[in-house]
C-alpha cells in the first residue's frame, strides 16, 4: 500500500509542477511535454531522477520525465557496453516497447473513432 | 512579425483581459495532484500486475508498464473520455504518458479526412514528433558524454 501512496504523492507532484508551467507561463501542452521529455533525461544523466524512480516507481515511470528516464538510461547502457553505437541505439531500444504502441494503438484509434463534437 | 494593433483592437485586447475567468491556480494545481497522481497509481497497478502474475523481468516491467498505459490513454481518447477527464485535470491528464497517447491520437482523428498518408499519419506525429526529437536528441547526447567519461 505504500509503493500507492508514494506512487501517488510523487506522481501528483509532478503534475503539480506541469500545471503550474501552464497556469502562470501559458505554454502550451507540446511544450511542456518536450520540457518535460528533456528535463527527464538530463536529470537521469545527473543521477538526480534515479532515486525517485527507487522511491515511487510508476509515481516517477508514468510521468513523462519517466520516458526522458528511460531514454538516458537506456543510453547510458548502450553507451557503456557499446561505445558511441551504443548511445545512439541505447536510449530508443529501451523506449521502443511504449513508442511502438503509441503508434499502433494511436492509429488503430484514429481510424476506428471519429472526434465528439464538441459543444 | 507583430503587426501594430490599432486603438480599437487593443480596447478589444483590455476587454478580453478584463472578462477572461481569472483560473484559481491553487484549485487547478490540486486537481493537478488528485489526477496525476491517480493515473500513477493505475500505473503502479499495471507494474505490479506484471511483476505478480505475469511475473516479467525488471526490463520488461517498465516496457509492459508504459504499453498499457499507452493503451489505456489512446482507447480513452478514441472513446472520448480522455478529454472529458482532461477538462478538469488540466496538467494532471497532459504530464502522465496517458497524455502523450492522448496527443497522438486527437490530432490524428481530427486531420483524418486529409487522407490516410499526410492526415492521419502524419498528424499523430504533430505533437509526438517533437516531444521524440528533443527525447531522443538528448539521449544521444548523454550516451556520448558517457561514452567519452568512461
Amino acid at each position: 500500500m505504500l509503493d500507492y501512496l508514494c506512487a501517488f504523492v510523487i506522481g501528483g507532484g509532478i503534475c503539480v509542477i506541469g500545471q503550474l508551467l501552464i497556469s502562470l507561463t501559458r505554454l502550451t501542452p507540446a511544450r511542456i511535454l518536450v520540457i518535460f521529455v528533456t528535463a527527464g533525461v538530463f536529470l537521469t544523466a545527473l543521477g538526480l531522477y534515479e532515486p525517485l524512480v527507487e522511491f515511487a516507481g510508476a509515481g516517477a515511470t508514468v510521468p513523462l520525465t519517466g520516458f526522458g528516464y528511460s531514454l538516458a538510461t537506456g543510453a547510458m547502457e548502450g553507451a557503456m557496453e557499446n561505445g558511441v553505437i551504443g548511445a545512439f541505439t541505447g536510449g530508443i531500444t529501451a523506449t521502443a516497447g511504449g513508442v511502438s504502441a503509441a503508434i499502433l494503438f494511436g492509429y488503430i484509434n484514429a481510424l476506428i473513432f471519429t472526434p465528439k463534437a464538441k459543444k | 512579425m507583430k503587426n501594430p494593433q490599432t486603438a480599437q483592437q487593443k480596447q478589444y485586447q483590455q476587454r478580453v483581459n478584463e472578462k477572461m475567468p481569472r483560473s484559481n491556480v491553487l484549485s487547478q494545481c490540486l486537481r493537478a495532484f488528485v489526477s496525476g497522481g491517480i493515473i500513477c497509481c493505475i500505473g503502479q497497478a499495471v507494474r505490479a500486475w506484471g511483476q505478480g502474475p505475469l511475473g516479467l523481468s525488471e526490463e520488461n516491467l517498465a516496457a509492459f508498464t508504459a504499453m498499457v498505459m499507452v493503451f489505456l490513454g489512446a482507447t480513452l481518447t478514441g472513446l472520448g473520455v480522455y478529454d472529458k477527464i482532461g477538462t478538469w485535470a488540466g496538467a494532471g491528464s497532459i504530464v502522465p504518458i496517458t497524455g502523450f497517447a492522448n496527443s497522438v491520437v486527437s490530432p490524428a482523428m481530427e486531420f483524418k479526412r486529409e487522407g490516410f498518408v499526410m492526415g492521419v499519419g502524419a498528424k499523430l506525429f504533430s505533437i509526438a514528433g517533437p516531444v521524440l526529437v528533443y527525447g531522443i536528441s538528448a539521449s544521444i547526447l548523454v550516451g556520448l558524454v558517457t561514452c567519452l567519461l568512461k
